[in-house]
């Protein structure tokens, strides 16, 4: 209570005192980056939520092994210098001399080693960071051996988005764990004080209101960036979208996102603001039910007319995605034949869409015993992609140009992804972007066969809901999942890709477009397909 | 007396645990908190866990009776969304709102009564006509409407005014206020002036109706026939005798401020309860929202308790036949 009666104390005596007295004075280096996101930073501890803005904010703060490069989405060395594969189960890394915590201490081994237990401790949401992990080792103080149960060539893939924490500074501070809120565990101090390697330093937070961050001075990295002139950077939550776009426009904020579809032109067509948008690597698409013998949602009695490929096929040919590209998403999306988007490993230019085509459709119907269509309920999110349910509206007109009856039904996530966990679902909406940027994360939690208990029945597991299966797909998963050789692995991946897209084991939609909005102030920011905001890119006038 | 006090204490208890039970039950439709505290790739045994932790697969019966327990002993719970204390969380956006509450209700007063009253005293002028048909406008659009407009003429058009949040806050003990900072006045202009609108014209055609029955009852006319000026009849009887039904509605209406400000809590993103209740929604923060719809009903069931002991003192009448009602009469 009291740091936090200080901190706000100077955050009122530098917002509004202190600026007027230097404005006259004030070094040209001082700049400012304020910014707006729909949703706040819920904690400060990277480790307990794995969701892009809270992943996305913390990383200025805290760094990884590695990172992405936000244009290319390539890996680069981070807090690692270099790392090998010595052998197939044992990866070694090779950390970065003279980089120091935000606190002054050292970075090293130890954290390294302290950073993989903490994220495999029991709040922590990030565990899948560390898969088949067996044991990571400290070899000297900078250099740490990655022991894993089988050969696993995308160990590091993920490590953008998990930082390093200092041993030291969690001990002290009693932080050494993720606080677990499911069991009502008190907040501890890690989930509102941070202390990373990185570009940034939190300075104060006051929860949904505001979070200031400052440059730190000390960053080993600063070198590579010369352009880099942003020293403060406030974060503030506003909720509701015009709101956002009042602030953007009255030049209270310098940067918000996301931009409403609806507002782009506005932005865009206002002087000093301007809309920066990019296809986002997440996917939307449509799912079947591919396991029950008959749909829970359905006219269709006794058989489920989904395990019939031609029917599958049909719906992708009925589908008008031009038109949803078009009139539903005004441009704001980019159609795709893949269940992955452009910038994942795996994605190729080879792969076409069946072709809008509803006559063939009709055709493929009555080959597979439907001339006259049927009824089946869609289900679809009408709060978590962009326009999700005007698109289902969509395609409820496209399906019943040939014949099929949709009976929409939209909710909420927070309602409906319960419903597809339990798989009560016959046809759905949804989305995937894999945080891994490679082809393995789809094609494992997507498409691999659902796992069968001793009675038969389904395991729930993530997130093959309408249960796909293909025994040569699932032998193909496990080989990419171990071969190292790169070129052999793609080929593989090649293989598996074609299996689905043959299968038509979904309908793939789009890549919804990132859309971000900036005032001329910001000369120059880097956008990311996986939407994250890193402010060390930003140049600001 | 008493024993009256003791009656209305017992029916508001019992108001509360109703409003308990009833949100409780809602909420199980709200949907499912875990959904919206995992990654994509968390585990089902990880999503079973938590829901275990939380006690979701445990019957509502069982939920309600374990979050009363709670409640009693004085423990809110934490917050499933910002990992806080509920009870820490209220007391930290209470401020705010009952800030913009009070400054809302302050702005609709000041405004109200003297618009009331010109428009009682000349029905018939151009201005009253104008300012009727405004009040009607006011009255039927939407507060989100509302605010957004006037976050487009003077946020942005204008630039007047900032679109959004509570400018520089001071902390006095345990109050935090923006009334200390000149950013802080400018912020709480909009959402106060979007707030008290809908209650400023609700009060402006009450005081006009009471003004134009009280001037036609018999001693407005004999204080008249006394010679008195206009002033003196208008201002010192006339509208003394409107302002009781006034005080009575604007009292009812404080809660009914403090409960709307859901909406323009979220339009200018005013860090105070609505807001925070609103956000407790999407993400299912079950502590949260149970926690802000009991400190709602508090103050509903409050300031009727207020209302009706007042009446109870002023209302003779109520006071007799309850006497006679003990006699046995």
């Amino acid at each position: 209570m009291f740091t936090q009666s200080l901190s706000r104390i100077g955050l009122y005596a530098l917002t509004t005192a202190v600026p007027v007295a230097l404005v006259a004075a004030a070094p040209a280096a001082a700049k400012t980056l304020k910014w707006a996101s729909q949703g706040d930073l819920n904690s400060a501890d990277q480790y307990m939520r794995n969701q892009t803005l809270s992943l996305s904010i913390m990383s200025n703060v805290y760094e990884g092994l590695i990172r992405r490069n936000p244009a290319t989405l390539a890996i680069e060395p981070n807090l690692a210098e270099k790392w090998e594969i010595v052998e197939p189960t044992r990866w070694r890394f090779h950390l970065r001399k003279g980089v120091k915590f935000h606190d002054g201490k050292p970075f090293t081994a130890d954290d390294v080693v302290f950073s993989a237990d903490r994220a495999r401790s029991k709040g922590s949401d990030i565990k899948g960071r560390l898969p088949g992990v067996k044991e990571v080792k400290k070899v000297d103080d900078y250099t740490v051996d990655f022991v894993t149960e089988k050969p696993n060539p995308i160990l590091h893939v993920e490590w953008a988005t998990w930082g390093m924490y200092s041993k030291g500074w969690s001990i002290d501070n009693k932080s050494t764990e993720v606080v677990d809120p499911t069991k009502g565990e008190a907040p501890n101090f890690a989930t509102t004080n941070a202390n990373g390697t990185g570009p940034f330093k939190l300075k104060s937070r006051e929860a949904d209101v505001k979070t200031v961050f400052e440059a730190n001075p000390d960053w080993w990295g600063k070198k590579n960036f010369p352009n880099s002139n942003v020293t403060e950077v406030i974060f503030t939550p506003i909720k509701s979208a015009p709101t956002r776009v009042a602030a953007l426009l009255s030049g209270e904020i310098d940067f918000m996102e996301p931009v409403p579809v609806q507002d782009i032109d506005r932005i865009n067509n206002n002087k000093g603001t301007r809309v920066i948008s990019s296809p986002e690597t997440r996917v939307v698409y449509f799912g079947f039910d591919h396991h029950r013998d008959e749909l829970l949602y359905s006219s269709v009695k006794g058989k489920n007319p989904f395990k019939d490929k031609r029917v599958r096929q049909a719906f992708l040919h009925a589908i008008d995605i031009e038109a949803i590209k078009t009139k539903v998403m005004r441009n704001m999306a980019a159609p795709s034949a893949m269940m992955i988007g452009k910038g994942i490993h795996g994605w190729s230019a080879d792969f076409k869409r069946l072709p809008y085509d509803p006559n063939k459709a009709k055709q493929l119907l009555a080959e597979a015993g439907y001339p006259n269509g049927f009824e089946v309920q869609l289900d679809c999110p009408n709060d978590r992609y962009v326009n999700d349910e005007p698109i289902c509206q969509a395609t409820v007109g496209m399906l019943q140009r040939i014949g099929v009856k949709v009976n929409l039904v939209t909710k909420s996530n927070t309602v409906l992804f319960g419903e597809y966990q339990k798989m009560e679902t016959s046809f759905f909406m949804l989305g995937w972007a894999p945080g891994s940027y490679d082809s393995w994360n789809p094609m494992q939690f997507l498409h691999r066969t659902v796992p069968t208990g001793p009675d038969g029945k389904s395991i729930p597991s993530c997130c093959n809901y309408g249960r796909y299966s293909n025994k040569a797909f699932d032998a193909l998963v496990d080989k990419i999942g171990q071969e190292t050789d790169q070129k052999k692995r793609d080929e593989l991946i090649k293989q598996a890709w074609t299996i689905s897209i043959d299968d038509v084991a979904y309908i793939p939609l789009h890549q919804q477009a990132i859309a971000w909005a900036a005032r001329d102030s910001v000369a120059k920011l880097e956008p990311h397909a996986g939407n994250e905001f890193l402010w060390w890119y930003v140049q600001m006038k | 007396m008493i024993a009256y006090i003791i009656e209305r204490v017992i029916q508001s208890l019992l108001v509360l645990v109703v409003v308990a039970l009833v949100s409780f039950a809602v909420f199980q439709f709200v949907g499912d908190p875990v959904q919206q505290m995992i990654g994509q790739d968390t585990t089902p045994e990880d999503v079973a866990r938590m829901r275990r932790n939380l006690g979701l697969d445990e019957p509502f019966l069982v939920q309600f009776a374990r979050f009363m327990g709670n409640v009693l002993q004085g423990d809110f719970g934490v917050s499933l969304r910002t990992v806080r204390p509920v009870n820490e969380l209220i007391a930290e956006r209470l401020p705010a709102t009952l800030e913009l509450s009070g400054m809302a209700a302050l702005f609709a007063l000041v405004f109200a009564i003297p618009l009331g009253v010109f428009t009682g005293l000349k029905p018939q002028h151009w201005l009253s006509r104008a300012f009727l048909a405004l009040s009607l406008v006011g009255i039927s659009l939407p507060t989100f409407l509302i605010g957004i407009l006037l976050i487009l003429v003077f946020g942005v058009i204008l630039g007047w005014l900032p679109t959004f949040g509570r400018g520089d806050v001071t902390r006095i003990g345990f109050w935090t206020t923006g009334l200390m900072s000149v950013s802080g006045w400018k912020s709480i202009i909009l959402p106060a002036v979007t707030l008290g609108l809908f209650q400023l014209t609700l009060i402006m055609r009450l005081v006009r109706s009471e003004m134009l029955e009280v001037l036609r009852t018999d001693y407005i006319k004999f204080a008249r026939a006394r010679g008195l000026t206009n002033r003196a009849v208008h201002f010192g009887h006339a509208l003394k005798n409107t302002l009781i039904p006034v005080i009575t509605i604007t009292g009812l209406q404080l809660g009914g401020i403090i409960a709307f400000a859901i909406i323009t809590e979220t339009v200018f993103q005013w860090p105070g309860m609505g807001l925070l209740f609103l956000q407790a929604v999407q993400f299912a923060d079950i502590p949260v929202m149970s926690t802000y719809l009991l400190l709602i009903a508090l103050f509903f069931v409050g300031i009727n308790l207020i209302v009706d002991l007042l009446y109870y003192l002023v209302d003779p009448r109520l006071r007799a036949d309850r006497n006679a009602l003990e006699r046995g009469v």
